[in-house]
């Protein structure tokens, strides 16, 4: 396989990104990723745990240019550190700010002074190198690991680069309120950037009033890659919107209401992308002309008994979905929600599994189950429920144990202590027998 | 908050009006499930405490600002303090609110 350039489409005085408002041109950029690469300690893998988007992406070039694997956890959980450790035993951790103790050695980003000539030339990647291993949590209580080429992470944010039409925006600049370590957040604020010669921005700013200033501050043509949870924020909170150029929203689907109210606000197309971790950026929308999905370039689908299939583009092999699709065609479909073992809140994802799993590995727990309330319709992020039945527990020491295992989107909310679960003969929860409990704790509380 | 877990944490306080409402408030738009009146305003509000995460934070800073008219940023000197308990917050929201 081919060698694929480091970064592409930028001009020759290109800004690459902007950091507390100051632009750093793409030279500076490669003078900072040939900097740390002579820096980086010898391993085969670096969690890259750099809060800062510019910083993580000068980690992740410069673990590229050494051949090193960047681990992208998806919490920061001490269970989760634990278990990466085991699966990785020579892995460091590279780190942006003061962190407290973990099971791997540390390596702190450096101060980017003094670095040497620029490059005559823009370091090439060998298409077929894992640039990144995404974790999510699996089935059981060890991440699951989805490894990406160099190759993939490029072909799908070609993709998208060509969807949103970004080719006809020059110069670009964009702010990301999902981090860099998320598959979304990795692809459309870090790679998209770095392929589409736009200009990433380092924050990642979190109230709807610092994501209004932010993105202000920033030359235009612009963009926010967001979500479903900051854009309502957004729109709820802030009277007047900097205009942008284009928005782009992924996570969850976004109701066409709050789709329609955003482009007004903003002034400025909303596209939602739809993917998965297995497979990247799989579709797209204009969300307040079609509900329809429309497949990225090459990408087909097809169904069979387990569900819905694609491949094609820049998807290696063929990906299960985990989402309910009805298809308008190979290459235009429907979204109906997640597969009942899956969870997804606010972009985070799990499976029912994994949160059993480590309910029921808590000493002191006899028998526990996770359940997924009823959504509320809007953009709301509805939580957890979780039954428990664990006499002599307390509420406080539970939580805190499941504090240390799973990540806090996914803590119960309510917690309720219950005697029995009502298990059949089998030992199996039939889904009546649970949903009649619920109801009934549901209606107690109220 | 149960019997037992209160009984671990310090002797609480007793809440003013003014936290008493903004315990009403977030208790409200959050869906948690406790009761306004028994939390303690000098408990964290993040994590252990009230275990608040940053969805709830932006939710709850949200419904500040359509309340009382003040606008939380994360460059305000203060944000861990100000968010470190109902009191701090509560004191932050009394010397801004511009409604």
């Amino acid at each position: 396989m081919a060698d694929l350039p480091l970064i592409r489409n930028f001009r020759e005085d290109g800004v690459f990104a902007y950091c507390s408002g100051k632009p750093i041109g793409t030279a500076r950029f490669l003078q900072h990723v040939l900097y740390l690469a002579s820096q980086l300690p010898s391993a085969a893998y670096v969690v890259n745990l750099c809060a800062d988007r510019y910083q993580f992406s000068v980690a992740l070039a410069a673990a590229l240019v050494r051949r090193q694997v960047s681990l992208l956890p998806p919490n920061h959980t001490p269970d989760l550190f634990r278990r990466l450790s085991r699966s990785y035993p020579d892995a460091y951790c590279i780190v942006d700010s003061t962190v407290e103790h973990r099971p791997f050695s540390i390596f702190s980003f450096p101060k980017l002074t003094d670095t040497p000539q620029p490059p005559d030339s823009i370091p090439a990647i060998p298409a077929a190198q894992v640039a990144a291993i995404v974790l999510t949590s699996g089935s059981t209580g060890e991440p699951t690991p989805h490894p990406k080429t160099w190759g993939a992470l490029v072909g799908s944010v070609t993709a998208e680069f060509e969807r949103l039409g970004l080719s006809t925006k020059p110069g670009t600049s964009i702010v990301g309120t999902v981090p860099p370590q998320h598959m979304y957040g990795l692809e459309s604020t870090v790679v998209l950037p770095m392929q589409g010669g736009l200009a990433l921005h380092s924050g990642r700013p979190f109230y709807p009033a610092d994501i209004a200033s932010e993105l202000e501050a920033l030359p235009r043509p612009r963009g926010l890659v967001t979500t479903p949870v900051h854009l309502r924020t957004l729109i709820c909170e802030s009277a007047v919107l900097p205009a942008a150029d284009f928005l782009v929203c992924a996570t969850a689907p976004l109701s066409p209401q709050l789709a329609a109210a955003a482009e007004k606000r903003f002034a400025a197309a909303l596209y939602e992308v739809y993917g998965c971790t297995e497979a990247g950026q799989v579709a797209t929308r204009r969300t307040v002309k079609t509900s329809e999905w429309s497949a990225l370039p090459g990408i087909t689908l097809r169904k069979d008994e387990r569900g819905t299939w694609i491949k094609g583009g820049h998807v290696s092999g063929e990906v299960l979905l985990g989402d309910v699709i009805e298809l308008r065609g190979r290459q235009r479909f429907l979204l109906h929600g997640r597969h009942a073992d899956l969870v997804n809140i606010a972009g985070k994802r799990t499976s029912l599994a994994h949160l059993n799993y480590h309910l029921n590995s808590i000493e002191g727990v006899r028998d526990g189950v996770f359940v997924v309330p009823q959504a509320d319709e809007g953009e709301a992020v509805t939580r957890l429920m979780a039954l428990v039945v664990a006499p002599g527990m307390t509420r406080s020491t539970l939580m805190k144990a499941l504090r240390r295992r799973i990540d806090p989107a996914f803590l119960p909310r309510p917690l309720c202590f219950v005697e029995a679960l009502p298990r059949n003969a089998t030992s199996k929860l039939p889904r009546e027998a649970l949903a009649t409990l619920v109801n009934e704790l549901s209606t107690r509380a109220a | 908050m149960t019997k037992t877990s209160a009984q671990r944490l310090p002797p609480a306080a007793t809440p003013t009006p003014e936290e008493l409402a903004l315990a009403q408030l977030i208790v409200t738009a959050l869906n948690l499930d406790v009761v306004a009146a028994e939390i303690d305003p000098n408990a964290p509000l993040y994590r252990e405490g009230l275990g608040l995460d940053s969805i709830d934070i932006l939710e709850v800073a949200l419904v500040i600002s359509k309340s009382y008219g003040v606008k939380i940023r994360s460059d305000d000197e203060n944000n861990l303090k100000i968010f470190s308990s109902l009191r701090s917050l509560s004191h932050h929201l009394q010397q801004n609110r511009t409604q």
